[in-house]
């Protein structure tokens, strides 16, 4: 088997100290294969997040080793981690995290702005964006005119329209019912079989987990589990 | 980039409109009362300026001063000028076009019913000449009633009309104090002084008439010079020292205990005065740009607290520090510049108004109006920095985190 996409080593994670300190993460290591649609699950507290945070380079570990493709990120100063993420890294947040007062399309463009697309390109790339999660339509609303499930697509959009190499999401549907999740799923699952985007997604809801080909399990920061669908 | 951030800098300020009109007040009132200021003065300057040169802007005023015999000693009185000095000035100096002994006291002047208090000016025709004086009607005075000093007249604008309303003044008697006078002339109207002082309220009868038959001596209090153009004032201003040193004999090493003064003199002090007025205000104004500018910090930090998800949403997807620092800094001078501009307008604006009531012409200032946009938008970058830096600096994590 070649190197692996992604592959963590011995990754501990410290919040505080002394006392207070809290051992989020302990001595994990994964590897994640491109094109992988992973979730991963556990009880509240068990380091899910923490663990999406330091795979997307916006948390670093207190120990142990990061491999992204064959990029040292534990070596990487702050702007670069940045970089890394604005080129290679989709997010996709529990609470949609959309810019309030913006349309949807310029939320879908924000990623864009930072990549230095110009303008034109860049409003292109977005409505086709908006278009593969189906709100063309909906544009030039603003968030507060759109339902909990559009505003996640929207943020679905996001995620995508920068051609990222992986797509992170920390419980994309939490926040949705079952209908609005069973639709993001789908949308997901088309990315990344049809893209062939890598994604890795924590979520505490098994129906979820099922959309995903592999499943592992945190407890206390270890991880317990780690189970890949035999191929179907 | 820049673009972008300065299109969300306007969005961020329409979003709060009230907040961003209350926190850009301070630098739009300071600004305002700057323009104004620098405005109206500068037509005040402007309007005394052109005065003085319509006075006479190559005239020299000579004038006895109190003279110190040697140490500590200080005489009271001072040595009165003569019609012996004006003589010796208009032979002994050269490049001058005119020369005028003045002395000055008032009188009720009398004309039928009617009386009005006035000045009488004892002098020569060189008076007119000095002054850029001419005659409205009549003529005047004859070398004959200079020398003998005869009971003639000439009379100030507003005497003609407060004396004699529409009529001819010219041949009538009118009297000055207990005198009978003869009217031979008439002076075109001057109008006010930039001092608010009636120019035109005047008689003026020759030098020898007011020494003899109201002052009882012969003393001349003053003596105005006007140059040739051509010539520099300051030449004849020492030339002029020179003799009238010579002629009240002082030696080497004593001070003048006379003046020689150039109009443009006065404008110097005038302008000296400005500069003061001008340092005054530019402290007022970095008082109040610095209150405006914490003003400007202390909410631009609420906006970054509060924006504190947004900020970590950012830099989650790829805003590197200098994306969110620019996007902070921009928005903070946005919001100073348009302080600035609003501050313009309102200066402007009232400068008009202002001008207009006091007779003053209005005279734009574009390097106040350029220096106040620099500052203003400035002021921004400086206050900005720290709550941009901060914004700039957060965590993604925490900021993510953030309720
Ligand atoms: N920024 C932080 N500071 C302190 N403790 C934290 C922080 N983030 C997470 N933790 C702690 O680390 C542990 C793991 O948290 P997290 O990764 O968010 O769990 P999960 O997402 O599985 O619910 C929890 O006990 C949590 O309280
Ligand atoms: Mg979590």
């Amino acid at each position: 088997m070649s190197t692996p996409f992604i592959s963590l080593a011995g990754i501990s994670k410290i919040y505080g100290e002394g006392a207070a300190a809290v051992r989020a993460l302990d001595d994990v290591s994964l590897n994640v294969q491109q094109g992988e649609f992973v979730a991963m699950m556990g009880s509240s507290g068990s380091g899910k997040s923490t663990c999406l945070n330091i795979l997307g380079c916006i948390d670093v570990p207190t120990t142990g080793s990061y491999l992204f493709e064959d990029v040292r990120i534990e070596s990487l100063t702050r702007n670069q981690r940045a970089i890394v993420r604005r080129h290679f890294i989709g997010f996709i947040f529990q609470g949609f995290n959309l810019l309030n007062r913006t349309s949807a399309i310029e939320n879908v463009e924000l990623p864009l702005i930072y990549q230095q697309v110009p303008s034109k390109k860049r409003r292109l790339l977005a409505q086709q964006a908006l278009a593969s999660v189906g709100l063309e339509k909906w544009a030039n609303h603003r968030p507060s005119e759109l339902s909990g499930g559009q505003q996640q697509r929207v943020a679905v959009a996001r995620a995508i329209v920068g051609k990222p190499r992986v797509l992170l999401a920390d419980e994309p549907t939490g926040n949705l019912d079952s209908a609005r999740s069973m639709e993001i799923m789908e949308m997901l699952t088309g990315f990344n079989r049809e893209e062939g985007i890598t994604i890795i997604m924590v979520t505490h809801e098994q129906e979820m987990a099922h959309y995903a080909q592999r499943r592992i399990v945190f407890q206390d920061g270890c991880v317990i589990s780690d189970s890949a669908d035999q191929a179907s | 980039m820049l673009k972008e951030a300065i299109i969300l800098a306007i969005r961020a300020i329409r979003r709060n409109v009230l907040r961003s009109a209350l926190t850009i007040l301070g630098i739009v009132i300071g600004v305002a009362a700057v323009i104004n200021m620098v405005t109206v003065g500068s037509g005040a300057t402007t309007q005394v300026t052109n005065e003085i040169s319509e006075l006479g802007g190559n005239m020299l005023v000579i004038r006895p001063g109190q003279r110190r015999h040697g140490p500590g000693g200080a005489r009271g009185v001072e040595d009165r000028f003569s019609i012996a000095d004006a003589q010796s000035i208009i032979t002994n100096v050269a490049g001058l076009t005119a020369v005028a002994p003045v002395s000055q006291t008032g009188r009720q002047a009398i004309y039928g019913g009617a009386n009005w208090s006035t000045t009488i000016i004892g002098s020569t025709n060189g008076y007119l000449t000095v002054r850029n004086w001419y005659l409205a009607a009549g003529r005047v005075f004859t070398s004959g009633e200079e020398k003998a000093g005869a009971d003639v007249c000439i009379l100030g604008n507003t005497l003609q009309r407060e004396l004699f309303d529409e009529q001819s003044a010219i041949g009538r008697n009118i009297r000055l104090g207990k005198l009978s006078f003869r009217v031979v002339g008439v002076l075109a109207p001057k109008g006010q002084s930039s001092f608010g002082t009636d120019q035109d309220d005047l008689v003026i009868i020759p030098l020898r008439t007011l020494q003899r038959r109201m002052a009882g001596n012969t003393d001349v209090q003053t003596i105005l010079v006007a140059v040739n153009p051509a010539i520099e004032t300051s030449q004849a201003q020492r030339d002029i020292t020179a003799l009238m040193r010579e002629r009240r004999g002082l030696r080497t090493d004593d001070a003048n205990d006379f003046h020689v003064r150039d109009l443009t003199e006065i404008s110097d002090t005038l302008s000296g005065t400005t500069a003061i007025l001008t340092a005054l205000l530019s402290a007022v104004a970095g008082v109040s740009l610095l209150v405006g500018g914490i003003g400007i910090m202390n909410i631009m930090m609420v906006s970054v607290t509060e924006r504190t998800r947004e900020i970590g949403t950012r830099l989650a997807i790829g805003a590197l520090e200098r994306d969110v620092l620019l996007q902070f800094l921009v928005e903070a001078t946005v919001l100073t510049s348009l302080g600035g501009v609003l501050g313009i307008a309102v200066g402007l604006s009232t400068a008009v108004l202002f001008c207009d009531l006091i007779g003053v012409p209005f005279m734009f200032r574009a390097d106040i109006v350029g220096a106040s946009l620099l500052v203003s938008s400035g002021v921004g970058i400086v206050f900005g920095f720290f709550p941009a830096k901060k914004a700039a600096s957060l965590d993604p994590i925490e900021a993510l985190r953030y309720e």
